[in-house]
């Protein structure tokens, strides 16, 4: 099966991303998808921003604003985000832990078909009679009220895709705990793993309330339950809580992974030990345990009374310490350390004050008392801008940077990345730093336009022109990535030439058997240990031999086909006769497709060791 | 893999140790289902005789259910073996945040 070097057709490419369970490839599915859903949640901030530049702006009506700005948050969140992190856990994580894939391809393929096909119906709303318009929190007494099928897509489609996350999530912890190369302790780990490795326990621990809440309010939208309606004895606080119990652990399954590849960044260019190693692992851990008790901060104006605020805010300024032994030891790795300023370490750099910034405004919002005045202001919009573009996207952005030659085995043009780090960084601070002063001066957020003479024109003229900044930025790198790969000017093994860990020791991008030997893991940046003894690569742990590899399999896409299916025929079958039996023969094709895969064995196949053996490699011959 | 060995047909496991285990392990389960199923009759005994009030009933019953669970995940799910410490990790990370949601549901959602 070495197909891979052959040239092949379009069509044999399609096939071939569509039935893969390779991690590399599934990776940039990830990001393909993942970039596309960043450009429609980018396009709906373009509007939001054009809409607010001058006041009494009628660009868009009140509606569909409310629809714009709902599916923003939604799709940037759980479309772009999570995908994104996804690509690079997917392409890097295995590598570095030195596996040959992750512990389920079958269902690595399975989650990233569920989640693609979720983000399609959830968009799908825009052409089919409005999309979802109760904000990307969705909160029950605005959903239930809402009119038409857009909460019903909401519903439906983060379901779907929810499903498709913890699966994801799933099958790296048990990648990170049982395929871990010989000698690759966890306290040898690098950080990045690390960080999927806490992430992926978050997600294990967060989605299953999301996937709860969901439900209740499809039962109740769809199927006439009233969990929500207070009218019927139902509590429509019980959504708040259980969307807060996941969405609290959720922004930091965003941020972690983000301070994952930074701390790989730092450590590379730096050229200097990461700083600190154990005290990050641990600040990790900790915030991650944190997040799980935090969420009620969001709700300091529901009346949960004083005591809970009290317990909520002190718990929630504690999570600054763990962070803040981060942003030391981030400083502290750069000190004295030989530093080269490419691309993905300037993203790097100023992701510190960025990030910062953003979580001096998060203690000032955890202040119980002070936040009744902050809430619902732009001061907030200002805040979670700050953490998430200052700290995931800069990190993503970075990732894109400093993995591209992993993953594709081009380098971005480092000139053309440097232009469009400037213009975001410049874009990022002139589009929401204005925030933090106009939510002060009294700008309720979600409001599609403000009046003039209130004082809001000048900021949000800002606000707007830095938003555009960003957008160039974004075109800048597009261009960027097509000339490369129009050029396609291949790349060896570690093209940052300070490469510290495994994926560097790997040519790029990796053969599809990523390891034709597991290599022997000596320590703590283990392809940096061999570099600084002489050696050209890692020492193999195992005798050459063959190697088992599993089959693609078309299933995965048609399990979630069949979801993608069943989730029309549910929303239409109070009104459309043909709607039960499309849910019946949705919910039928995936289940059959269940059974097949359970029926059917499928042992893989082996890579045997006479095709392995290539002269030129010296390793071969031990 | 190729290179991992297999372990039926391994010439180094020891099969008299491997049946006095298995014997041992066995008796352990049949003790503690005896014991689940003396807990279970109880726990129907509690209900049926109304002179206990709930306050005592309902409190009593989740006692025996977690004693219960704890047989079930020790004795016939293997996490009494060695080896078992990040399926435990992650068990009792999950019951933690489930009984933080279910108090924080008690105290502040239906007050």
């Amino acid at each position: 099966m070495s197909t891979y070097a052959q040239k092949k057709g379009a069509g044999a490419v399609i096939w071939d991303f569509l039935t893969t369970v390779d991690h590399k490839k599934i990776a940039i599915l990830y990001l393909i998808a993942g970039g596309f859903f960043f450009i429609v949640g980018g396009l709906e901030a373009m509007f939001i921003r054009i809409q607010l530049a001058i006041p009494d702006n009628n660009f868009v009506s009140a509606g569909v604003y409310n629809e714009i700005l709902t599916m923003h948050g939604t799709t940037m969140i759980f479309l772009a985000a999570m995908p994104l992190v996804f690509a690079f856990m997917n392409a890097v994580m295995p590598l570095q832990i030195g596996a040959r894939d992750v512990a389920f391809p079958f269902l690595n393929s399975l989650g990233f078909w569920l989640f693609f096909f979720g983000g399609v119906f959830l968009n799908l709303s825009w052409f089919l009679g409005g999309a979802p318009d109760a904000g990307w929190t969705s909160y029950a007494s605005l959903s239930l009220a809402s009119e038409g099928h857009g909460i019903d897509f909401y519903v439906l489609g983060l379901q779907i895709s929810g499903a498709g996350t913890l699966i994801g999530g799933i099958n790296f912890l048990v990648t990170i705990i049982n395929m871990r190369a010989p000698g690759m302790t966890y306290m040898r780990m690098p950080l990045f793993t690390w960080s999927t490795f806490v992430v992926s326990a978050l997600i294990l621990f967060a989605f299953p309330p999301l996937t709860i809440g969901l439900f209740l309010m499809m039962f109740d939208r769809m199927f006439g339950a009233n969990f929500f309606d207070h009218t019927m004895g139902g509590n429509t606080v019980i959504w708040e809580h259980f969307f807060w119990i996941f969405g609290h652990p959720e922004v930091y399954i965003l941020i972690l992974p983000a301070f994952g590849i930074f701390s790989e960044i730092f450590a590379t260019f730096s050229r200097k030990r990461l700083f600190g190693y154990s005290s990050m692992v641990f600040a990790t851990v900790l915030i991650g345990f944190l997040g799980f008790m935090v969420w009620a901060h969001h709700m300091f104006t529901t009346g949960l009374g004083p005591i809970a605020n009290a317990i909520f805010a002190v718990a929630t300024m504690a999570i600054a310490v763990p962070t803040g032994i981060k942003i030391f030891n981030w400083l502290f790795t750069m000190w004295g350390g030989s530093i080269k300023f490419t691309t993905p370490m300037l993203y790097a750099i100023a992701f510190i004050p960025s990030f910062v910034a953003g979580g001096v405004t998060g203690v000032m919002l955890a202040s119980a008392a002070a936040d009744y005045q902050y809430h619902d202001t732009y001061f907030v919009v200002a805040h979670f801008h700050y953490v998430i573009v200052g700290g995931v996207v800069f990190g993503l952005l970075a990732g894109t940077h400093f993995y591209w030659p992993k993953m594709f085995g081009t380098m971005l043009n480092e000139f053309l990345g440097k232009i469009s780090f400037w213009l975001f960084l410049i874009g990022f601070h002139l589009t929401f730093f204005i925030q933090h002063f106009l939510g002060l001066m009294g700008m309720p957020r979600r409001i599609f336009t403000f009046l003039p003479d209130q004082g809001f024109e000048t900021g949000n003229l800002i606000s707007t022109i830095g938003a555009f900044f960003m957008a160039i930025s974004v075109i800048v790198l597009l261009i960027n990535i097509i000339m490369t790969s129009v050029k396609n000017e291949k790349v060896g093994n570690d093209p940052w030439g300070d490469g510290r860990t495994l994926e560097w020791a790997l040519p790029s991008p990796p053969p599809f058997y990523n390891f034709k030997q597991l290599p022997l893991v000596r320590g703590l940046d283990a392809y940096w240990l061999e570099k600084m003894e002489g050696k050209k690569g890692m020492t193999p742990a195992e005798p050459l031999g063959d190697i088992h590899m599993p089959n693609n399999s078309f299933i995965p896409f048609v399990i979630s086909l069949g979801l993608f299916i069943a989730a029309f025929g549910a929303m239409y079958r109070a009104e459309h006769s043909w709607g039960l039996p499309v849910l019946i023969a949705g919910m039928l094709v995936t289940l059959l497709s269940m059974l097949v895969r359970s029926v059917k064995d499928d042992h893989g196949y082996h890579i045997h060791k006479e095709d392995l053996i290539d002269d030129n490699d010296k390793g071969v011959k031990a | 893999m190729a290179n991992q060995q297999p372990t039926s047909g391994n010439p180094k496991v020891d099969l008299e140790y491997r049946r006095r285990k298995n014997s041992e392990e066995m008796r352990y389960q049949v003790i503690t289902f005896s014991l689940m199923i003396f807990l279970t009759l109880i726990a129907f005994a509690a209900v049926g005789f109304s002179d206990f009030s709930g306050w005592f009933i309902v409190p009593f019953i989740i006692l025996l259910a977690v004693i219960q669970v704890i047989f079930q995940l020790y004795y016939f799910m293997h996490m009494s073996h060695k080896g078992h410490e990040a399926p435990q990790l992650f068990l009792y990370s999950g019951v933690l945040v489930g009984a933080l949601t279910l108090l924080a549901f008690m105290t502040i959602v239906w007050w």
